[in-house]
């Protein structure tokens, strides 16, 4: 079966912990005790309903104020189809919660609150998936049940979307739009007999059907994680550099480039987890021994000779900050790319984006849940594609040195 | 590729994170299927070579003897290094306070002996079977969870994970505690135990025990719990959905003597996997505010 990754992110009060809990609920994921303690926990709060919300709020403050902080990772399946939904708060103080439970999802849900329709935090919502190249959005229009399951309502916000999608959105993505009353259950299973003026298939109909796009990008790179040598009288030269493909596809025989250090070699063998094979492709681990006695460490990549990767000291890129300490001109940071790390400075940084308006102001400071483009000078040259081109080496974190936290995130424009 | 195999992959590829990126890690090993699975995973990442960190066992001194013996038997199949903290250690010696009563149970007093444990062989990262859909709280921890010089995790101050770049940087006396098996389900380590044929504790097969029913659970009698003379004991065909301490881990009524029949079990279940764990039953946030002090 296949698992499919959707991100969901929402503003306090819009029902999105509501609409995942009836999810939950609907597919059999709760279970006859989780059921019960719903059940009595919304009667003690005096609701005359069950309040599915219960289900996700995992954080004693997220139930204490009936929102959602930190990034959820809640599943359920379908007989068609298994799923992980990121579902992250949608507060303006919360964004890079967003963009984190986004950076793995191959679909979004932005919800609406049907009396509200395309508010801020929408825009921030859909600027994030643009950012993060999401190849399908779901505009799911929700608390249709307190606008009288309106047409009029829905096709209002359907226009006001459709004009955010024609000045801002990407090409070659899907934008779905659909109205639902997650408290009700109408049009999350079943087509709804209250919106029986909607055309097309409920959530979690259309949910289970929307294609997976894979990683399409050729360069066939793969990152060393680690050397194994066995201490074994059998295996005693044995070195097998163990690690993950990015993307393209290797062959026992092809010819690499490693880099940083620019040695060539070949492919001797390929094994996984200790059993020969004859090919590894994107995603897959793999242990790969060269014919020659090259040397190579934690963090190298190895490139087919006939694949283009740049290799460079100077990055553009689109930033999300995600720490206190702003990012500034002149700062320090540690760079990863997958496993390979290099330390960076800031050397300009150019704009930031006004996620209300969607437009760019120039800054030279980039704060906590700020957005926007600048250059880094790297100590070491590191194996990348810009993002949109190849989402497996053109994404990075940065790392403060002094804290260690993961101060933010780059999307690579330009090598 | 396959939801199972993908799964696999990013386990793996996480286990070789960890091995890259820490000086001094270890894998915590209770001897549950969780655990058995991870050992696997770290098996094949590795493989032909041996796994380059120890196991790590938190004894509450209240095990089941069955997991004990196949520990035991792994370690030794396996050429692995145990090393195990007692909490029996930490309560002769003072540092915690055994619970009394009918209710007793020492699941509590592990943190102390992992945080102290930690601390002897100074470990920088410790890697655990714990899952996402086990439990709301474990639904918000990261694959690399970092816990303070007090193991505490700060489930405000987590650090962003994006995409699959694990960033593991610490300070002296920090500690990384790291999930490989997050996005996994009990089903998906089921149909994995089934697939890889890994053997696992027999108490997870159907067995006749004596047990009690105590708060609609079916407990096990042993010397570890106080049967009261009013409970009812009886013997009866049960399985353990969980291993954790023998004074916390009710059984389940089951007939399931094979793999297969637990997988339908399980998939055909009303209840939760920790629906059975009395020591989530405390209060409702009992899994964060114990994982607040340190807990894996």
């Amino acid at each position: 079966m296949e698992l499919i990754k959707i991100a969901t992110a929402g503003s306090v009060d819009d029902g999105k912990s509501t609409l995942i809990g009836r999810l939950l609920y609907e597919t059999g994921a709760l279970k006859t005790d989780q059921i019960q303690h719903i059940e009595e926990k919304s009667a003690a709060r005096g609701f005359g309903y069950l309040d599915l919300s219960l289900a996700t709020d995992g954080l004693l403050t997220e139930r204490e104020q009936g929102i959602t902080i930190d990034v959820s990772h809640i599943f359920f399946s379908t007989p068609k189809r298994r799923f992980i939904i990121a579902d992250s708060p949608g507060h303006v103080e919360y964004t890079r919660n967003m963009v984190t439970g986004s950076s793995t999802a191959q679909a979004s849900i932005i919800l609406l609150d049907a009396r509200k329709g395309v508010i801020e935090q929408t825009k921030r919502h859909f600027f994030i998936t643009q950012l993060l190249g999401i190849k399908h959005i779901i505009f799911a229009v929700n608390k249709m049940d307190l606008v009288d399951y309106s047409q009029e309502v829905f096709d209002e916000i359907k226009t006001a979307l459709s004009t955010l999608v024609d000045k801002h959105g990407a090409k070659g993505v899907r934008y779905h739009y659909t109205p639902v009353s997650a408290l009700f259950n109408e049009n999350i299973v079943h087509p709804s007999d209250k919106l029986d003026w909607f055309v097309g298939a409920p959530l979690l109909r259309l949910i289970e059907s929307i294609p997976i796009e894979k990683n399409k990008a050729k360069d066939t790179a793969f990152q060393l994680q680690y050397v194994i040598r066995p201490k074994r009288e059998d295996l005693h030269d044995y070195r097998g550099f163990a690690g993950n493909v990015r993307s393209g596809r290797f062959e026992v025989g092809d010819q690499i480039d490693i880099h940083p250090s620019g040695r060539k070699s070949q492919i001797k063998r390929i094994e996984r987890y200790g059993e020969a094979v004859q090919t590894l492709e994107a995603g897959e681990n793999g242990t790969l021994l060269l014919a020659d006695e090259v040397d190579a460490s934690r963090g190298d990549s190895f490139i087919k000779a006939d694949a283009s990767i740049n290799e460079g000291k100077n990055i553009q890129a689109t930033f999300c900050w995600m720490q206190d300490n702003p990012m500034a001109v002149g700062n320090k940071y540690w760079l990863q790319q997958g496993v390979q790390r290099s330390l960076v400075k800031v050397k300009h940084i150019d704009a930031k984006i006004d996620l209300e308006a969607l437009e760019n102001t120039a800054t030279d400071l980039l704060s906590l849940n700020d957005i926007g483009t600048g250059g880094l000078t790297l100590a070491q040259s590191i194996a990348t594609k810009p993002y949109a081109e190849n989402p497996a080496l053109g994404a990075f974190i940065m790392i403060d040195p002094n804290t260690f936290n993961t101060a933010g995130v780059g999307f690579i424009e330009a090598v | 590729m396959s939801t199972r195999k993908q799964l696999e992959e990013e386990s793996i590829y996480i286990i070789r994170e960890v091995a890259g990126q820490f000086d001094n890690p270890c894998l915590l090993f209770s001897g549950g299927k969780d655990s058995i699975t991870l050992l696997h995973l770290a098996r094949k990442a590795f493989a032909p070579a041996t796994i380059p960190f120890p196991l790590v066992h938190i004894d509450t001194g209240h095990n089941f003897p069955e997991t004990i013996e196949l520990r035991d038997k792994l370690v030794a199949e396996y050429g692995l290094r145990l090393i195990v903290g007692s909490v029996q250690d930490d309560i002769d010696a003072g540092n915690v306070l055994e619970e009394k009563g009918r209710h007793a149970s020492r699941n509590s007093l592990q943190t102390t002996t992992l945080l102290n444990t930690i601390e002897r062989y100074k470990f920088d990262a410790c890697m655990g079977g714990a899952r996402r859909d086990e439990e709301k709280a474990r639904a918000k921890e990261r694959v690399f969870s970092v816990r303070d010089d007090f193991g505490q995790w700060n489930e405000k101050l987590q650090r962003p994970e994006l995409f699959d770049m694990l960033n593991g940087m610490i300070h002296n006396g920090e500690n990384v505690r790291v999930f490989p098996i997050s996005n996994w389900t009990e089903l998906d380590v089921w149909h994995y135990i089934r697939e890889e044929k890994l053997e696992i504790p027999s108490i997870y097969y159907a067995h006749e025990r004596e047990v009690f029913l105590r708060d609609n659970q079916w407990m096990p009698v042993s010397d570890f719990v106080q049967v009261a003379d009013s409970d009812k004991r009886q013997l009866t065909s049960v399985r353990f959905r969980t291993v954790g301490d023998m004074s916390c881990t009710a059984a389940v009524l089951s007939t399931a003597t094979q793999l297969d029949n637990i997988i339908e079990e399980i998939d055909g279940s009303d209840f939760s996997e920790r629906g059975a764990r009395m020591d989530d039953k405390r209060s409702e946030a009992a899994m964060e505010e114990r994982k607040k002090v340190g807990y894996f």
